[in-house]
């Protein structure tokens, strides 16, 4: 199967305190197009700044991050922006969902970025996807938190996104809202044939994704079902 | 790569889309964010309007205030080549002499010192002389009559019909005058006017040798186009003759010239509340954007370009600036009829205040560049605003090292600062002294601030107790406040204590004491014939003869050999006439401050005179330079012998030039008394007695004239309070929004410690503890700057003494305090009354 996420000896060193501190050490691993994939680690092993590279969030000090084949490391912020708007989906662990703006609202930022048209209608549609049709005119404080991580959800797969990266998508969630989510994620994904990427602790959620990579001190220690190695 | 096909196509309706969602349930914070800035636009156009609908009725009006096409006026006689010249101008002339003079109610007997004004012709060729009836300012030149002041009549209960006396004449009151040609509230009720026909003055013998009287010609013309062009043309000869020209076109332009500096004034305390108004937008957008750090991060996340992300909150803040601004205009288009009400005893027009749509213009325009200026350093700083925040909410603020455009933008303010100064100060020296002023205050509140973090940081001892190792750890740990409050309340601190200082400083300049033992009448005028009897009435009233000096007037004629002509750098020396005075000790008003007081001298020996030290700076001469004074046609070599320190704000007669005795004994002269009259019945009956024996002889009741500068002076008063008012509330604004938005920072960790348990007692003292240090360091270091900046320009611009009053610079300090500390414990109160859930949850 084509890879649609390539990371070929990646490095993250940190300036802290006048010395350097490297948080990914020489990271190498392909992720395949419709894969779902568990990135696992204890806090501090840079499994959040791996997933940060690999969205185009942030770049790498060394190596290259190619994500439809497009090299991240050679666009500017703002190229690495539409990057993500048209081919990347995000679920944070605190939602992060814009709270003056209402559930349908946040739905159709990501598609009103596209310049898309009937967003509306797509934004709904989704909505309803997740139960949250009839919330769809409340604003992110007046829903609980499983409502919030359900329209965050929404949102993540508003611009069909090729690929989907999730950080502990269920770490502010109890854990039966977050059975409904996970739930939900992993539906939602089939439907569309995402890649999913997913930062988490939780070894139950890891092991319903087709492979699971560990890292540990940056670097990775394990990786089940690898594609690439 | 397919690079091409990440093109994203936003429009910008989508953008004021999304700056519309994004400030929903903001926009009231935004207002009162901006709300700071109304007020300096509402200043400011009120002041801006004020200046239109003023210079606009000065020309729509100025004809009437001159009344005549050309006006020459002059102290000197009139010479024969003069008059033929006087005698060929215009096409209908009109004469009037106008000098102080006694008159004398017969009805009521009571006298005033007036303002006599002889008039013979048809002035004013436009306007009119105002008149009850109306008729008596055209016919009273008929007969013996006389048109007086409305006010006097209404004092000395005098009637049309009544008779008054003028010097030895009798007149008859044919109108009651309710306004004279340029004729303004103030000035009419320090010297009432009263006409008379002209031709009647030579009967009342007042005008004697030494008299102080103005002659002025009005000319009419068909024509007058061509008048300007004369009197440039022959200005020399008028100069050389003593003469003035006045025409509508030069009244125009001193009439606007004498308020420049009120508008100024009133423009100036506006830009200072305005830039009050600019600390408030600035601190305020930086904690708007703090707060919209995660939002912008996600959005960033989601694939919104750098740039889209700024013009969002760009947006945002040109609206609420331009509600702002308008809100402004609107408030000083209203407050624009409130100053004429204020200063219409100044004002020589009557004004018809209109919407002045190019001040409105001006303001909107200003409220919208300055809310978007001050905000522009904030709102860069949205483009360095990293998505990875939407992950790691403790990644990063707001971008780190300031960019090109960060500084273009801070040079920016810096040129709007100077360039909208310098629109109000008009000299550089004084833009830049200014302008540095403001840089160097912001600077050192920046130091400060530091120094403070990093006393607090080393010196707090770490066996104090929580509530103080909290309260104080506030002030330097991540996310403190402590530079953003310092600068905002140390500025406005510094804005509002200087002008209150200022404030002050002018009042003290202005205000004039009249203490039990100063003398509060003054008669002048006095003839050597007349001053022995003066003397004895003056004792058998059992009055105080208290400063009894001769005058003589005289003009410079030359200058260490130089003529008037020769002298071109100097005109003014030899142009005004000078009243001097003759004595052999100094009085103690006057110190000698260089060269030696000789008081005496014998006939044919040098005369050695002194000068007050400032006229002989004006002047351009020093010690030992040589002076040939015309003493009414007699020529009398000097040389400066001495140069005196005079303080004019004693109450008795001061002179620019004292001779020596032995010089001016027997030149023409007039002498003035002083006395004291210990009440306003003595002094009524007083009066009465001089004016009856000695006509010619001006009584001035200083005691009035003292009441009625009062009156102007509370009105001035009013004004620079009415404006430094403006700037005051804007600064306690800025002040209480300051400290209302930084306890954004403060929310999470207060309702943190609730939860683990710290009671509300202990909570609100840890912020109490920090707000209180905060206020009074800021407040402290307002003030050190505020005192060092009224020292400044009480020294270099006033020319006065500054003694700070210490009730008022404590009264200031503590209620700065105060407001920090009450605002911020209130503000962390609403907090603690909310369920922390509620909260977390609000701000998760």
């Amino acid at each position: 199967m084509e890879s649609i996420l390539n990371i070929r000896n990646v490095s993250k060193i940190y300036q802290s305190a006048g010395r350097e501190l490297t948080v990914l050490d020489q990271i190498n691993f392909s992720i395949e197009a419709g894969s779902t994939v568990a990135i696992t680690g204890p806090s501090g092993s840079g499994k959040t700044t791996l997933l940060g590279l690999c969205a185009g969030l942030d770049r790498a000090s060394s190596g290259t991050v190619e994500l439809k084949g497009i090299a991240l490391e050679k666009l500017n912020e703002d190229e690495r922006a539409a990057v993500r708007n048209q081919y990347v989906g995000f679920i944070f662990q605190n939602f992060q969902l814009l709270p003056t703006l209402t559930a349908l609202e946040n739905v159709m930022v990501p598609l009103e970025l596209r310049g898309a048209k009937n967003i509306k209608a797509q934004a709904m549609e989704l909505l309803e996807k997740v139960g949250l049709a009839d919330r769809s005119h409340h604003y992110p404080v007046q829903l609980s938190g499983g409502e919030q991580q359900r329209v965050s959800l929404a949102r993540a797969f508003s611009n069909q996104p090729a690929i989907l990266f999730a950080d502990e998508p269920t770490g502010n969630l109890d854990a039966e809202t977050s059975e409904k989510v996970i739930k939900l994620l992993f539906d939602l994904n089939k439907d569309a044939g995402t890649t999913l990427v997913i930062v988490t602790h939780d070894l139950e959620l890891a092991a319903r994704t087709t492979r699971t990579i560990k890292i540990k001190g940056g670097i990775i220690i394990s990786d089940e079902n690898p594609s690439y190695a | 790569m397919p690079n091409t096909s990440l093109k994203q196509s936003i429009k910008f309706s989508w953008l004021f889309k999304m700056a519309w969602r994004d400030s929903r349930k903001n926009r009231s914070r935004l207002l009162l964010f901006i709300s700071s800035i109304v007020l300096g636009i509402a200043a400011l156009v009120a002041v801006y309007s004020f200046k239109d609908n003023l210079q606009r009725d000065i020309d729509a009006q100025a004809k009437e205030l001159t009344g005549a096409d050309l006006v020459l006026d002059s102290r000197k006689g009139v010479s024969k080549a003069m008059q033929k010249m006087l005698d060929s101008l215009g096409d209908e002339r009109s004469q009037e002499k106008t000098f102080a003079s006694m008159i004398y109610f017969q009805s009521d007997g009571g006298s005033r010192l007036v303002q006599m004004k002889a008039l013979e012709g048809k002035y004013p060729y436009y306007g009119s002389i105002e008149t009850t009836p109306v008729a008596a300012a055209d016919h009273f030149q008929e007969d013996r009559n006389a048109l007086v002041d409305q006010t006097l009549m209404l004092q000395f209960n005098a009637k049309v019909g009544d008779s008054v006396k003028v010097g030895d004449l009798n007149f008859k009151i044919s109108g009651a005058l309710n306004k004279a040609p340029g004729q303004n509230g103030i000035a009419a009720s320090v010297a009432p006017i009263v006409y008379i026909p002209l031709k009647y003055l030579a009967q009342t013998n007042l005008i004697k040798t030494g008299s102080r009287i103005n002659n002025k010609f009005y000319f009419r013309y068909d024509d007058p186009s061509g008048v300007d062009e004369w009197v440039r043309k022959n200005e020399p000869k008028l100069e050389k003759e003593g003469f003035d020209a006045d025409t509508v076109e030069s009244r125009k332009e001193q009439t606007g010239r004498s308020f420049k500096d009120v508008n100024r004034f009133l423009a100036l305390s506006g830009f200072i509340a305005l830039l009050l108004g600019c600390v408030g937008v600035g601190s305020a957008i930086h904690v708007y954007i703090q707060e919209k750090l995660s939002a912008i991060a996600t959005l960033r996340c989601l694939g919104l370009k750098s740039r889209h992300a700024f013009f969002i909150y760009l947006i945002q803040i040109f609206f609420i600036g331009l509600i702002a601004a308008i809100l402004g205009a609107i408030l000083g288009t209203g407050i624009q009829f409130l100053l004429p009400l204020v200063l219409k005893d100044f004002l020589p027009v009557e004004i018809t205040m209109q919407v002045s749509w190019p001040a409105v213009g001006q303001g909107i325009l200003l409220g919208l560049i300055i809310s978007i200026l001050f905000a522009l350093p904030s709102l860069l700083s949205v483009r360095k605003i990293s998505p990875l925040n939407a992950i790691r909410i403790s990644f990063e603020k707001t971008g780190g090292k300031r960019d090109l455009l960060t500084w273009i933008v801070y040079l920016l303010m810096a040129a709007f600062i100077v360039g909208f100064t310098h629109l109000q100060m008009k000299t550089w020296a004084q833009t830049l002294a200014f302008a540095i002023s403001i840089g160097v205050a912001f600077v050192l509140l920046i130091i400060l601030s530091k120094l403070l973090m990093f006393l607090v940081k080393t010196l707090l001892p770490k066996s104090s107790s929580y509530l103080w190792r909290q309260g104080f750890a506030n002030l330097y740990r991540p996310n403190n406040q402590t530079l953003m409050l310092t600068v905002s309340i140390g500025l406005s601190t510094a804005f509002i204590c200087t002008l209150f200082f200022v404030q002050g400083i002018l009042m003290s300049r202005v205000t004039l004491s009249s203490g039990s033992n100063q003398p509060n009448m003054v008669m002048f005028d006095i003839q050597n014939t007349q001053k022995e009897r003066i003397d004895s009435l003056t004792k058998s009233f059992n009055l105080p003869l208290m400063n009894q000096v001769p005058v003589i007037t005289m003009r410079i004629e030359e200058i260490n050999g130089k003529k008037a002509s020769a002298d071109t750098n100097n005109r003014r020396a030899y142009r005004n006439e000078i009243r001097a005075t003759y004595q052999d000790t100094l009085t103690a008003a006057e110190k000698i401050v260089d060269g030696k007081w000789i008081g005496k001298i014998k006939p044919n020996e040098k005369v050695y005179i002194s000068l007050d030290q400032r006229y002989a700076q004006q002047i351009n001469v020093g010690l030992n330079d040589k002076i040939l004074f015309n003493v009414q046609g007699m020529m009398i070599p000097t040389v400066v012998g001495s140069l005196r320190e005079v303080n004019w704000s004693r109450m008795q007669t001061n002179f620019r030039v004292v001779f020596p005795a032995g010089v001016l004994e027997e030149a023409p002269q007039f002498h003035v008394l002083m006395t004291r009259v210990p009440t306003s019945e003595l002094s009524a009956k007083f009066q009465g007695e001089v004016v009856k024996n000695f006509p010619n002889v001006s009584v001035i009741d200083l005691d009035l004239i003292l009441k009625l500068l009062d009156e102007l002076l509370d009105k001035i008063g009013f004004v620079i309070q009415f404006m430094a008012g403006f700037s005051m509330v804007t600064g306690w604004i800025v002040l209480i929004s300051a400290v209302l938005t930084s306890k954004n920072q403060r929310i999470k960790e207060s309702i943190l410690l609730r939860t683990i348990g710290a009671s509300r007692k202990q909570i609100l003292a840890i912020n109490a503890i920090e707000y209180f240090f905060l206020g009074a360091f800021a407040a402290g270091a307002g003030l050190i700057l505020a005192l060092g900046g009224s020292w400044a320009l009480a020294k270099f611009s006033f020319d006065a003494a500054f003694v700070p009053p210490f009730l008022p610079t404590t009264g200031l300090f503590v209620s700065v305090v105060l407001i920090v500390v009450i605002t911020g414990v209130l503000s962390t109160r609403s907090i603690l009354n909310q369920p922390p859930l509620k909260i977390l949850r609000t701000e998760g």
